[in-house]
């Protein structure tokens, strides 16, 4: 048994992560409602989600730590579940934060999970621990522990597998800015070294930093999946209007061709248009003698984007089902908050990455 | 991590076809966990310290009245009755319990803290993380009980002489063909007391609650000898786990009475054989989303 080979075949280059109609009850509870991902060969893929989204629920049934209700996923083209271990060669991370017996040594601990591995990994317990910076306290219980050096060395344990691809659920959580900014650094450096990163975080300034594709999940459904650069791009160039009469302003707005989304809100009129219609736009103001106070382009930001779909999502449930046809992104300010929109929304990509 | 994004070099990725550990290896590890927790050494704390006071105690007696067990009335005469005296006192229930404290444990208390998950996104199977817990837990049981027996015959030894002994059958056997006896002795308690370990390995899969998986354990012991004792089930009390506790009895016998043994072994095999299994599938089959 010792000696078996881990896996049977090759991967033949099998994608990272292929999940398909993924779902978990828990009696009444539906957890996580037909997800699909698709994390290819080389992705930084940001999972994102709202407490409560399914996030990590997916993420333990990719590990094959608990048995999907329906559908299936697959790690380089193999079943956690119907390969065990097998299914996990090259695979490395940890879901939740990552657990140790606090009672052995950080370097006991990384002893234990490399006799555990195999394949030569004790030898590299010194060069993970180095690359997390944890050599110096190798020697100490885990016990005593902070809480980013627990997560550090769950780092360091995911590292000594030498993985091809690594499932990080939430790394960030709890280190103070420096320890987060290192964590950034680190994981991006490993992407840079070709290691695909399955990252689920709900720090949206991290994912924006270092995701090139995202999945949002909201009510364990995805409402987005695709490129985050398409996201934003759909998500739309902004602006933001304040003006002597909003009022009126916002009449003469929502008149304008080419202008879409308009909406009135606390901090005066938002809309979505291009540049060249917003000049006609400050035209038409000046001729109604409406003098403009600012006049501001807003970029949508991965946040914004996050909450308009979460949160549309929570106001029409779904409407934003990234597994129907398409998904359309509420503009800005509409955050179920009773106000319509002007004009059609865009679409974004679904599940299946069809526009 | 300061320096993170610079040096040291990550560990290249690995080779396809890794090599998979074994379950030996998973084995020497759960045992290696045992010797570095400080709850392990509870039960063998127990374990040495009951027959210490037994040895003690004894030596203080001015008066030792004559007693109903034949090795009762032997003591002061051979250190090597004191042996087969503690395992007549302990394998009723002390070392049930000890056995229960580890088997009851060893699941759950991973399943609670979170690190059965660490270790089941390793390369090792859920079959080989079982066996390995399971037989670490037998491994505990066994160095328990040889572990009071061995306290327990250097104590009497030491203080009333390596002599000979007379048997159940009031045969006299030499002092090392007694001290074969209470190894023997020993070795055949195993079988229902690892049957206890195994009922413990179910109940902390099955319940994922250490000292509900312990207390459970004692609990099913005490219930069977509860059992026992009502009127009009004589006919199922040798079935009962509880009565095989003194297979060993029949070591001490002149000839050698087997039957004992052989009846207890598969009685004992009834049980543990569906409890393991059961331990076993459900360790396979669960959800793992604890800690």
């Amino acid at each position: 048994m010792s000696d078996a080979p881990l896996v049977p075949a090759d991967d033949g280059g099998a994608q990272p992560v292929r999940a398909r109609g993924l779902v978990k009850r828990y009696s009444e509870v539906l957890a996580v409602d037909h997800i699909d991902l698709n994390v290819g060969a080389g992705d930084v893929y940001g999972f994102l989600g709202p407490n409560g989204a399914g996030k990590t629920t997916t993420l333990r049934m990719a590990l094959g730590l608990i048995t999907p209700t329906e559908g299936v996923v697959e790690l380089f083209g193999r079943d956690p579940l119907r390969h065990g271990a097998a299914a996990l060669e090259g695979v490395a991370g940890f879901v939740e934060a990552p657990r140790f017996y606090p009672y052995l040594t950080g370097r006991k601990n990384l002893e234990l999970l490399a006799a555990l591995d195999g394949d030569g990994a004790r030898e590299r317990i010194d060069e993970v621990l180095g690359v997390v910076e944890l050599a110096p306290r190798g020697g100490h219980r885990v016990g005593g522990y902070s809480h980013g050096m627990r997560q550090r060395l769950g780092i360091a344990a995911a590292l000594l597998r030498r993985p091809r691809l690594l499932i990080l659920d939430e790394p960030a959580t709890g280190l103070d800015p420096a320890g987060m900014r290192d964590m950034r650094l680190l994981i991006r450096r490993l992407a840079g070294e070709g290691i695909t990163v399955l990252l689920s975080s709900h720090q949206l300034p991290e994912v924006q930093e270092l995701c090139d594709r995202v999945a949002i999940v909201d009510r364990g459904r995805v409402v987005y999946e695709g490129a985050l650069a398409d996201l934003r791009r759909q998500g739309g160039a902004g602006y933001r209007l304040r003006t002597t009469d909003d009022a009126r302003a916002l009449a003469i707005v929502r008149s304008q061709p080419g202008v879409e989304h308009a909406l009135s809100g606390e901090h005066g009129v938002s809309f979505q248009a291009q540049e060249s219609d917003v000049g006609a736009l400050s035209l038409a103001l000046a001729h109604d003698g409406i003098g403009v106070l600012a006049l501001t382009p807003e970029l949508a930001t991965l946040e914004d984007l996050f909450f308009r779909l979460t949160e549309a999502n929570g106001a029409a449930p779904g409407a934003a089902n990234g597994s129907a046809a398409s998904t359309a992104i509420p503009p800005p300010g509409a955050s179920g908050n009773g106000e319509s929109p002007a004009g059609s929304a865009p679409v974004l990509h679904d599940a299946a990455g069809t526009p | 991590m300061s320096s993170v994004a610079a040096s040291p070099a990550l560990p290249a990725p690995g080779a396809a076809h890794p090599r998979r550990p074994s379950t030996l290896t998973a084995y020497r590890w759960e045992l290696r966990k045992l010797v570095s927790q400080k709850r392990t050494y509870l039960g063998l704390v127990l374990a040495i310290a009951l027959p210490v006071i037994f040895v003690v105690f004894q030596n203080l007696r001015q008066r030792h009245d004559h007693a109903d067990n034949i090795f009762a009335s032997q003591i002061t005469q051979s250190g090597l009755a004191t042996p087969v005296l503690m395992l007549l006192f302990l394998s009723v229930f002390m070392l049930p319990l000890i056995a229960a404290l580890v088997a009851g444990d060893i699941v759950a208390a991973e399943d609670g803290n979170g690190t059965l998950k660490t270790i089941l996104t390793r390369s090792v199977n859920r079959g080989q993380v079982f066996a390995a817990k399971a037989l670490a837990a037998m491994t505990y049981a066994v160095i328990a009980v040889f572990l009071a027996a061995a306290v327990a015959t250097v104590g009497g030894v030491v203080s009333w002489g390596f002599n000979h002994v007379t048997t159940y059958s009031g045969t006299v056997v030499s002092a090392p063909e007694a001290l074969l006896l209470v190894f023997a002795a020993n070795a055949c308690y195993l079988i229902p007391l690892l049957t206890v370990a195994a009922i413990g390995v179910l109940l902390s899969t099955a319940t994922r609650n250490s000292a509900a998986a312990v207390v459970g354990t004692v609990g099913i012991v005490i219930l069977l000898f509860i059992v026992a004792q009502i009127p009009g089930l004589e006919a199922v009390k040798p079935y009962l786990l509880t009565e095989q506790f003194e297979n060993w009895h029949g070591l001490l016998r002149t000839p050698t009475d087997w039957a004992p043994i052989w009846h207890s072994l598969w009685v004992c095999a009834l049980y543990a054989g569906p409890a393991l299994l059961a331990a076993y599938l459900v360790f396979l089959r669960r959800d793992v989303a604890g800690g």
